[in-house]
């Protein structure tokens, strides 16, 4: 017991003092880690691994493009297209979301058609994009933005919903109109969820500008060997056989979409900076 | 507090203050999909303007359900309420419009969390465009000090300790002026200790604004302690059983809970109390 207790008493190591703390150091080890591994397996040839190019080939097939002016016009373009395709979805989601979650009749008679469209892949829609729009850049807008709308309505719509009773009661009773109420407990109460699908569908628009640029035969952009997107590039790179090429355009579409997650996150906790109190 | 204050303060539940509650024969059913359930019948009650009732009664046992109908969130389907002579609900509008004079105290709280404890609190004069935000600020934080919460104005809810919420949700509905505080079980989440100190700031605060309180328990002892009258519920279907006369003069504080008189008046009430907690126990009632 005594022993016991003496050694609940002893101090524990200061979170820092151990590097292994750090939690920036953590993710060097743990990619570092990855990086080793993947090299190892590729020498090696192990299965599934072995026909992947090993990190030190897809760097060096990286080298060169970093000072091609055509891969940077490529993470311009779909950047610059998942930006518009993700806004256009925001702009759109939001406002239906909560109208779908704050209208009985309007959810009614919205939510069959949401729930039928919803499952159906952004790939899918790839060929009725082409078919629907007139302009190419119009096609893979359209697609980017079928692939975070859903994601944001249904959290815009689950958040609203499960807003407390008591707070629109207490309202009330304070006297709040309905538009106080909406202004002040419904935009405040759903906006933690609209910053989470927000994240989550930012990243879905990455997984899905690779499909919405392939179609796009490089979207018209200066015809180099890359330059249509980071998606495009991985489909021409894909075409041309050059399969490191084809790794570093996987790495910078992650890279891409971490970015992207981050900022949102960043920005979503300096638009909800109570959920840090709990 | 003036020695004046304090001796209006005991004059409290006399006749003739603001926020006399009259409740006439209130009758509520409901649809559970078992059936019908009368949750209350035929349950009169007279609160007196400025008089702290305490409602005590086993869970489930449909005092909520009465708070709900004063304070304007459901419907009572027969009887009628009035405040201060005016009919809130009755036969020919079974729902109460809520409003600023009858504010409710949540039991597990409902202070925004995306607001400060200062915003909270000055909300609603700023949504009844009564005060500007500034002013409402301003006040806000006036009432805030005198209840003892100067410091932690800009902290959100979710920073601060259960305790502390439930003043500061308190605080938030006095900025309204109500008649009426409605009060369900405000203090049923705080540990013993906390719930000792929130008796007392509660006292505090109403010795300095005099209103109505309207106080839901299932305690005995809070409820003796702070209430002018305590009436106890029978259960479902719910109407007063015993109205008991707190007769320890107001203002009190804790050394009043070792007073002989204090433990009679529990002695009289608690066989009462317990015939209903048994009665709800087997009728199996689950929490409300």
């Amino acid at each position: 017991m005594s022993a016991a207790l003496a050694s609940a008493v002893q101090p524990r190591a200061r979170p820092g003092r151990s590097i292994f703390r750090n939690h920036a150091v953590r993710a060097v080890i743990s990619l570092s880690t990855f990086l080793l591994l993947w090299e190892l397996g590729s020498r090696m040839h192990l299965p599934w691994v072995g026909d992947v190019p090993a990190p030190t080939v897809v760097m060096k097939a990286w080298l060169p493009l970093l000072s091609d002016p055509g891969y940077w016009y490529s993470w311009f373009q779909s950047s610059r297209r998942v930006l518009t395709g993700f806004l256009a979805a925001m702009l759109v989601g939001i406002p239906l979301g909560l109208v779908m979650a704050t209208s009985r009749i309007f959810r009614d008679v919205t939510f069959p058609v949401f729930e039928i469209l919803r499952p159906v892949p952004p790939l899918a829609w790839v060929p009725a994009a082409i078919i629907f729009w007139p302009t190419q850049e119009l096609s893979i807008g359209f697609v980017i933005f079928l692939g975070a709308i859903f994601t944001i309505m249904l959290n815009v719509i689950g958040g609203a919903r499960s807003i407390d009773l008591r707070f629109f009661q207490a309202a009330r009773s304070m006297g709040a109109s309905s538009w106080d109420i909406f202004r002040r407990i419904v935009l405040p109460g759903v906006l933690p969820s609209i910053v989470v699908g927000c994240e989550v569908g930012i990243g879905i628009t990455w997984n899905v500008v690779v499909a919405a640029e392939m179609i796009s035969g490089g979207g018209g952009a200066i015809q180099s060997s890359a330059g249509g997107g980071l998606g495009f590039f991985i489909w021409s790179s894909y075409i041309g056989s050059s399969y490191p090429q084809i790794v570093v355009g996987m790495i910078s579409i992650g890279i891409a979409g971490y970015i992207s997650s981050a900022i949102i996150r960043r920005l979503g906790r300096l638009i909800t900076p109570w959920t840090r109190a709990r | 507090m003036s020695a004046v204050a304090r001796a209006g303060a005991v004059a409290a539940g006399r006749h003739g203050a603001k926020g006399a509650i009259r409740i006439d024969k209130v009758d509520k059913v409901y649809y559970a999909r078992e059936g019908p359930v009368q949750a209350v019948s035929e349950c009169s009650l007279d609160i007196r303007g400025g008089e702290i009732c305490m409602i005590v009664g086993p869970s489930g046992c449909g005092k909520t359900t009465l708070l709900n109908a004063i304070a304007g969130f459901h419907d009572i389907t027969g009887g009628a309420i009035y405040l201060d002579g005016e009919m809130l609900c009755g036969p020919d509008k079974p729902k109460a419009e809520p409003g600023p004079d009858r504010v409710v105290v949540f039991q597990n709280g409902a202070l925004f969390p995306w607001k400060t404890n200062l915003e909270n609190v000055a909300f609603g004069p700023v949504v009844q465009r009564k005060l500007t935000p500034r002013q409402a600020a301003e006040k806000a934080r006036g009432m805030m000090v005198d209840a003892g919460l100067a410091g932690v104005e800009h902290n959100y809810p979710g920073e601060v300790s259960s305790g502390m919420r439930r003043r500061v949700e308190i605080v938030r509905a006095l900025m309204n002026d109500p008649k009426v505080l409605l009060l369900d079980e405000p203090f049923r989440a705080l540990d013993s200790l906390t719930k000792s100190v929130m008796h007392e700031a509660l006292l505090e605060i109403y010795y300095k604004n005099k209103v109505t309180i309207f106080f839901i328990t299932h305690d005995l002892e809070e409820a003796i302690f702070l209430g002018h009258r305590v009436a106890i519920m029978t259960t479902r279907p719910c109407r007063p059983k015993k109205i008991l006369n707190v007769d320890i003069p107001h203002p009190r504080n804790y050394s009043v809970l070792t007073s002989p008189r204090f433990r009679e008046l529990m002695e009289e009430t608690v066989s009462a109390v317990h015939e209903e907690a048994v009665k709800a126990f087997e009728a199996g009632e689950k929490e409300m």
